[in-house]
């Protein structure tokens, strides 16, 4: 469980300064265009066989960032090294090789799969597309494992999605992304549009493929319970920024930054006993296109001290064994 | 608003209902789904059936109808409708009938393939501009808008007056004309067809199924042709069957125009022309093609509603 | 059944069943439920999707589309007199004037070509005779009440010039502004951020204790339910299978789904020791065309007998005020 063990060896994905910027408007008559700073200056790392959760509210870039990952957004800026390579820096052969290392799980179950494709051609398209089954034979005996491995049966590869449930499709995504047993799966919200008593079946499903593979996962998510079960490590991201990073246990015992208290301390929690002092932040969430100058977060934030958290952007910086502050009155 | 009924909540949950309840029941694709929505409209099935069995009438006619188109015969010019001439007889005495089932066959044929090459062009098109990121498609959008400013009768008639000749010299005259009629009027009514295309591609290509097959490492190709297109053809091929409709009513108008093909050839619109003369002593010259353009158009026309409401992409998901 | 509250409940739902005829066959979303709500009491409605909750908040104000749907069987007794026979516009006068309903997705939910000013206007205007004037007046009052800031210049602007929090202030604005005296919230908080949810709830409560009404709070959070309400009512495939005071519900779950559905739920844990795995519940809701014979829940109830196959369970008081139906309850 400590952070330091792990970070002897060379991480499997390490991400210095990501930004993207979103243009929005412009064009020849138009005033000059909106920028939205979706994601600014982020860095992490995550080590072979982890989780590491990434967690925020709307707005906050986070599945912006998971998609920079994969690149399937271009990043504006910053460097995103998978083993030694810098995924901005490859051409589009190299890309599509990485395709067969990292890969991703959609949030809606429903979006993400097409509904004129048969269950078994949607999960096998990554073997045609790498040329990973020669003949008809391995196609079908490897789509067969595929969704064995998740939980489904080997008739379902004629069905197509719609006849499935939110769970059940969440799966045939999951073996989607298993075809061409990558290292890293980016898991953009993969439970939240699920019941509760289905999370469970897919979140025990994902640890188990973990155990089984050695998979490494970039975990994002607003539900901090379920981050928290999940994660080895823990980010916190607001409007962009990444304002704490530790492990899943002290970021949840003894939260640094003020916006992560009140993050934690707004989760319901299911004891009607426990009367806790609830942080309740004023106002809403900034607009991503206009945020405010220096601590993002200093407009809602109860300790502020102007005006310092007003005009300096706070650094992420160490105050004990890996867990990492971005504040200056906390830091 | 609290006081009144949400629409949207109401028919979501009876939406979601039905389709939890679905379940495994048994598998089907969403063709079949679109099939037997289509089923439901007892019209569009109507018209199916119609058309069908004038397809089928004029396919066969040859075997069943052994009755000459150009057999003039004066002594039984101007008839109406009898047991030897169903349909009555022209002015030549050539039987109505045989002409109108082999004049149906070049009808329906025109009407088919200026649709093939409208669809074709205009998905092509479309496609191209609403994959595109750049200047490429606006620009192939203000080309688009460019052909559908430009008078298409006077246009037709311009080009077949200045090609005519040219293609008759090359493939024969009916072939000729038939390539002429059939590139001018599809080269004229692909434009909605791209509009249609680019706006599908515009809202499909942000799908996430589209971005898990990038994820996949999957070519923009295979993306647009396993992916995008695919779930893009429904209302594309409502709009076909509309540009059938309307390309007969061209190639009618055309040879009623006496533009169209040659004067021996039985096209339905040819037939009017010839009977336009004649419609009060031989009204029913020109009644029965004019209704046969007329049913036609409306059974195409019917399907082609039935065909939208069974290929609506949201029954499907 | 009410323990707590002596006097007769403020609404009775008994024996509701709603039936939708389908393609496939006829969708039993709600078969058979019971739930009592007190005067100013909140009672949360717990279930998973497809457990038919929604359906029955839906049924109480008479919002089914009907076709499809339809109320088969059962009563809705308010105030003592039964909803389920009222006409049209007799029904559209028990609507925001004494309950009203906000629903999960306040975008859909506001008309997006008038103000907010407007529509809460035009709310009070069907209920009362009062002038425009006097309406915008109180809208502007409402909207303060519910905090949010500038009401004034706000009361003029369009439902897209709000955030999702705001917007859901704006729809608690316009379902309390006839002061009702049942407020049916389906997944009011479902859609929004965690620190928002937290401010809806909280205000919530405010106005509660402002106004006084009684609660329906629909939802699958259970920590929502643990946290605002005083009574639960757990659904699972359109019937009640549980039914208790909160406190003794997550104290002592009787129902082997209320149980697991409380167990899979991951826990911040800020202990030291090892993690624990998820205890998920096997399988699948059943489906509502054609459900089990028995007990709803036996082909997942690593509990079930032959017994719970045969007929479905009835409800039954263990403990006062504690409602299971299970055999083994």
């Amino acid at each position: 469980m400590n952070a330091n063990a792990i970070a002897t060896a060379e991480p499997l994905l390490r991400v210095t300064g990501l930004t993207k910027n979103f243009v929005i408007g412009g064009g020849l008559l138009a005033r000059a265009p909106d920028v939205v700073h979706a994601v600014d200056n982020v860095s992490f790392a995550i080590w072979r066989g982890e989780t590491l959760g990434l967690v925020g509210e709307s707005g906050s870039g986070k599945s912006t960032t998971g998609r920079c990952v994969l690149r399937l957004i271009e990043p504006t800026a910053g460097k995103i090294l998978f083993e030694n390579s810098d995924v901005v820096q490859l051409n589009s052969d190299a890309l599509r090789a990485l395709r067969r290392d990292i890969q991703i799980i959609f949030q809606d179950p429903f979006a993400s799969l097409n509904p004129r494709m048969t269950v078994g051609a949607i999960i096998g398209e990554a073997l045609t597309i790498h040329k990973l089954a020669r003949k008809r034979r391995e196609f079908t005996e490897r789509v067969v494992e595929l969704l064995e491995i998740v939980g489904l049966q080997s008739d379902h590869m004629r069905r197509y999605p719609h006849e499935f449930s939110g769970g059940q499709r969440q799966r045939i995504g999951i073996a989607r992304a298993l075809a061409v047993e990558p290292k890293l799966i980016v898991c953009d919200e993969p439970v939240s549009a699920l019941d509760v008593s289905i999370q469970a079946q897919v979140i025990n499903l994902l640890e188990d493929l973990q155990q089984k593979f050695g998979l490494a996962y970039l975990f994002i998510a607003h539900d901090l319970s379920v981050v928290q079960h999940i994660s080895r490590r823990v980010a916190v991201m607001y409007l962009g920024r990444i304002v704490e990073i530790a492990s899943a246990h002290d970021l949840y015992a003894s939260p640094k930054h003020p916006y992560t208290e009140a993050l934690l301390s707004a989760v319901p929690v299911t004891d009607p006993e426990a009367r806790r002092q609830r942080i309740v932040l004023q106002g809403e969430v900034p607009s991503p296109m206009h945020p405010p100058t220096g601590c993002h977060f200093h407009t809602r934030c109860p300790i502020r001290k102007l005006p310092l958290c007003s005009s300096e952007i706070p650094q992420l910086k160490e105050t004990s064994n890996g867990h990492m502050v971005a504040c200056h009155l906390r830091s | 608003m609290a006081g009144s009924i949400p629409a949207s909540a109401s028919a979501e949950t009876s939406a979601e209902i039905a389709t939890a309840a679905r379940g495994a029941t048994r598998p089907f694709s969403p063709w079949l789904d679109a099939w037997r929505r289509f089923r439901r409209h007892r019209l569009a099935v109507a018209s199916l059936v119609i058309l069908a069995v004038m397809i089928a009438a004029i396919l066969l006619a040859p075997l069943l109808w052994r009755v000459a188109i150009n057999d003039i015969d004066f002594s039984a010019h101007l008839q109406g409708p009898s047991w030897p001439h169903p349909f009555g007889t022209d002015d030549l005495g050539q039987d109505v009938l045989a002409r109108m089932l082999y004049g149906g066959r070049i009808s329906l044929a025109v009407g088919l393939c200026a649709m093939v090459v409208a669809l074709v062009v205009g998905t092509m098109i479309g496609a191209v501009a609403g994959m595109s990121r750049g200047w490429v498609g606006p620009a192939l959008m203000w080309l688009t808008d460019l052909f559908l400013s430009l008078p298409q009768l006077p246009l037709l008639l311009l080009v077949i007056y200045l090609f005519r000749d040219t293609l008759k010299a090359i493939f024969g005259v009916e072939g000729g004309v038939f390539i002429l009629i059939v590139v001018v009027i599809g080269g004229l009514r692909w434009m909605p067809v791209a509009r249609l295309v680019r706006a599908q591609f515009l809202s499909l290509r942000e799908k996430e199924f589209v971005e898990a097959a990038r994820a996949l490492g999957a070519s923009k190709l295979r993306q647009v042709v396993r992916h995008i297109l695919p779930n893009a053809l429904g209302p594309v091929i409502v709009a076909g069957t509309i540009d059938v409709a309307a390309a007969i009513i061209a190639e009618s108008t055309l040879s009623f125009l006496g533009l169209g093909f040659p004067p021996d050839v039985p096209t339905w619109g040819r037939i009017l022309y010839d009977a336009k003369d004649y419609l009060d002593i031989a009204p029913y010259w020109a009644i029965f093609p004019g209704a046969a353009i007329f049913l036609t158009v409306l059974s195409i026309n019917f399907i082609g509603d039935g065909l939208r409401d069974a290929l609506d992409p949201r029954g499907v998901t | 059944m009410q323990e707590n509250v002596t006097a007769a409940p403020l609404l009775d739902i008994r024996g509701l069943k709603t039936h939708f005829a389908t393609d496939d066959g006829m969708v039993r979303a709600v078969d058979g439920v019971d739930i009592a709500i007190g005067r100013g009491e909140t009672v949360g409605v717990v279930g998973e999707s497809g457990c038919g909750k929604t359906v029955t908040a839906m049924s109480v104000l008479k919002l089914i589309a009907m076709p499809p749907g339809r109320i088969v069987e059962g009563q809705i007794l308010w105030q003592g007199r039964d909803l389920v026979p009222l006409a049209g516009d007799e029904m559209d006068r028990v609507r925001a004037k004494e309950i009203a309903m906000v629903f999960q997705e306040p975008m859909t939910s506001l008309n997006p070509v008038y103000t907010v000013g407007e529509q809460i206007a035009e709310v009070i205007r069907r209920h009362e005779s009062v002038s425009r004037r006097a309406a915008m007046d109180r809208a502007v009052q409402m909207l303060r009440l519910v905090q949010i800031s500038n009401p004034e210049r706000r009361v003029h602007d369009y439902p897209h010039q709000f955030s999702g929090g705001m917007r859901q202030r704006v729809m608690i604005a316009m379902a309390l502004s006839c002061d009702p005296q049942l407020l049916i919230a389906d997944e009011p908080t479902t859609a929004l951020d965690v620190t928002i949810q937290a401010q809806i709830l909280e205000l919530l409560q405010e106005m509660k204790s402002r106004f006084g009404m009684a609660i329906m709070l629909i939802t699958h959070a259970m920590g929502v339910v643990a946290e605002t309400a005083q009574r639960v009512v757990v659904m699972y495939a359109g019937k009640v299978i549980e039914e208790a005071p909160v406190a003794r519900l997550f104290a002592n779950p009787r129902h082997p789904y209320t149980q697991g559905l409380i167990r899979s739920i991951p826990r911040i844990d800020t202990g030291d020791g090892p993690k624990t795995r998820l205890e998920a519940i096997p399988g699948t809701v059943p489906s509502l065309l054609t459900p089990p014979p028995g007990c709803r829940f036996a082909p997942r109830c690593r509990y079930a007998m032959a017994i719970c196959r045969e007929a479905p369970p009835p409800l039954r008081e263990v403990e006062a005020g504690h409602r299971v139906a299970c055999v083994l309850g």
